[in-house]
C-alpha cells in the first residue's frame, strides 16, 4: 500500500493498473468478503457501513484528519500514495451512489493538491480544512462542521448514513479504508486477503519511529522488533490516546487490531512513569473534549486530577474505580470511553508504580526525574 | 419494548428525571443521568412517561424499540 517514493499518477497506474468500473452491488459485495473494518479506530465493518447508505445523491467524505498524537499511518498514505485514495473515495461513491465528495485534513498536503490537479474524477472531490481539535474530525463532527462550521459532534442518532450533510445520506470514511476500497476493486477480495497489509504507527521506546507495513496478523512482538524498539520498556500502548495499555509480556503475541482504537503502538519511554504518561494524555484528552456532554466535560478532568492525586501519594483508586465505569457510552461520541479505557488499563498495567506513589509519594521513575 | 434514552448534548443535569423515576434513573455527581439499560418494565411505564414529560431539556426520550 506505502511505495518507498511518492506515487504520482503515471507510477500510481503503472503499480496498481486502472481502476476497473464495477457497480454498486458487486463492489460491496467485494468489500464485505474482504473483511474490510473502517480504519479511523472504530473498526466498524465497511460493508455494512456501505449498505447503510441510501443510493442516490449520497455524499463521500473522506477523514484523513489523524488527530491522533500516536497515529501518522493516514498522512503517510496521502503523502506516498494519494492516488489510492482518490481512488478509494472514487470506489465509495460508486457503490453509494454519491454525487459529491469531500477529502478533509487538518492541515494543507501538497500531495493531495498536486494528485488531484492530475486527475479527472466521475465525482468532483472538494478538499476541506477542519479546524485541528481532537474530536473535531469525529463522524458526526466532520458531517456538523461540513454543514454549519460547527465542529463538535452531534450524537449517535440519526446516522449519517441516514441522514448527513444537508439531510443527504451521507458515507464518512477514513482515507485508509478508502484506499483498501481501491485495492479490492482491482484485485478482488480472494487476492486481497491473501495479501493484504496493515499500517501501524510505532512510536516511544524505538530505534525507528514511525509507519510501518507489515502482513496483516503480525504480533506485536514482531511489529516492535522491526521498528527497533527497546527490549527492556515494560508497557505498550495500542490504539493510541484513546487505546489500552498492556505489560508487553503479554501484548507480544498479540496480533494488532485485536485490540480497539488506532493501529498505532507506543511502547513506553524509558525512563518514564506510565501512570504519568497516561495523566500528561488525560490532560489533554480532557482540554480536547468538545464540551457538550457532561460526563466528559467533568468526568475527564476529574479522572485526571484523580491520576494526578495518585502520582503524588494521594489514594484516588477508590475514586477512580468509582469514576471510570460510570462515563463510558454517555457521551454523545466515543471520546471519553477511549479515555476511560486509557485510565482503567493504566491502573491495571502500573499497579505496583501506583503502590510506589502511594507509599512514597512517587515512583523509582519520577523520583530519579525530580 | 420501550427505552429510555438521553440526549447527552442536550442533557443540562436539571435531575428531575432521577426524580420521578429512581428506580431507573440515578444521578453522577456532577448530577447527570445514568439510566439502568433494558427495557422499561410495563409497571413503570407511566412514571418512564411522566419522567420524559418532566425533562425541561427534552433530553429524556422514551422510545420504542423491538
Amino acid at each position: 500500500m506505502l511505495p518507498l517514493h511518492r506515487n504520482n499518477l503515471a507510477a500510481h497506474v503503472s503499480v496498481h493498473g486502472g481502476l476497473p468500473a464495477l457497480d454498486r452491488d458487486a463492489l460491496i459485495h467485494e468489500i464485505d468478503a474482504a473483511g474490510i473494518r473502517g480504519r479511523g479506530g472504530a473498526g466498524f465493518p465497511a460493508a455494512a457501513k456501505l449498505r447503510s447508505v441510501a443510493p442516490g445523491r449520497s455524499i463521500v467524505v473522506a477523514n484523513g484528519c489523524e488527530s491522533d498524537p500516536f497515529s501518522s499511518k493516514d498522512r503517510a498514505l496521502l503523502e506516498l500514495a494519494p492516488h489510492l485514495v482518490l481512488d478509494g473515495i472514487q470506489v465509495a461513491a460508486r457503490a453509494v451512489g454519491a454525487t459529491e465528495a469531500f477529502l478533509c485534513l487538518h492541515e494543507e498536503n501538497r500531495s493531495v493538491l498536486a494528485a488531484l490537479a492530475e486527475r479527472r474524477d466521475a465525482v468532483p472531490v472538494k478538499l476541506v480544512a477542519v479546524p485541528p481539535r481532537y474530536v473535531a474530525s469525529e463522524e458526526t463532527a466532520l458531517v456538523h462542521f461540513l454543514g454549519t462550521g460547527d465542529a463538535r459532534p452531534t450524537g449517535k442518532f440519526p446516522r449519517p448514513t441516514e441522514r448527513g450533510l444537508r439531510g443527504r445520506p451521507t458515507l464518512v470514511q477514513n482515507v485508509e479504508t478508502l484506499a483498501r476500497f481501491a485495492m479490492v476493486a482491482r484485485i478482488g477480495a480472494d487476492r486481497y486477503r491473501s495479501v493484504h497489509t496493515d499500517l501501524v504507527t510505532v512510536t516511544g521506546a524505538v530505534a525507528r519511529p514511525g509507519v510501518l507495513e507489515v502482513p496483516a496478523d503480525t504480533p506485536v512482538s514482531a511489529i516492535l522488533a522491526r521498528a527497533g524498539g527497546s527490549v527492556t520498556a515494560q508497557a505498550v500502548l495500542i490504539g493510541g490516546y484513546g487505546g489500552t495499555w498492556m505489560p508487553r509480556s503479554l501484548a507480544d503475541p498479540v496480533p494488532l487490531g485485536r485490540e480497539p482504537g488506532l493501529s498505532s503502538l507506543h511502547l513506553l519511554p524509558e525512563p518514564n512513569c506510565g501512570l504519568e504518561l497516561t495523566r500528561n494524555i488525560l490532560l489533554r484528552l480532557a482540554a480536547e473534549s468538545a464540551r457538550q456532554c457532561g460526563p466528559c466535560m467533568f468526568g475527564l478532568p476529574a479522572v485526571a486530577a484523580d491520576f494526578t492525586d495518585l502520582l503524588v501519594g494521594r489514594d484516588a483508586t477508590g475514586r477512580l474505580a468509582r469514576r471510570l465505569p460510570l462515563l463510558s457510552g454517555r457521551g454523545a461520541c466515543a471520546h471519553p470511553d477511549g479515555a476511560v479505557r486509557l485510565a482503567a488499563s493504566a491502573l491495571r498495567v502500573f499497579a505496583s508504580d501506583a503502590q510506589a506513589h502511594l507509599a512514597a509519594g512517587s515512583c523509582r521513575i519520577t523520583a530519579g526525574a525530580a | 419494548m420501550n427505552r429510555l434514552t438521553v440526549d447527552p448534548i442536550a442533557c443540562r443535569a436539571h435531575g428531575l428525571c432521577a426524580d420521578v423515576l429512581p428506580e431507573l434513573i440515578t444521578v453522577d455527581e456532577w448530577g447527570y443521568p445514568i439510566i439502568r439499560g433494558g427495557a422499561v418494565p410495563a409497571s413503570l411505564l407511566a412514571e418512564a412517561r411522566r419522567a420524559a414529560a418532566a425533562c425541561p431539556a427534552l433530553a429524556l426520550r422514551l422510545r420504542k424499540s423491538d
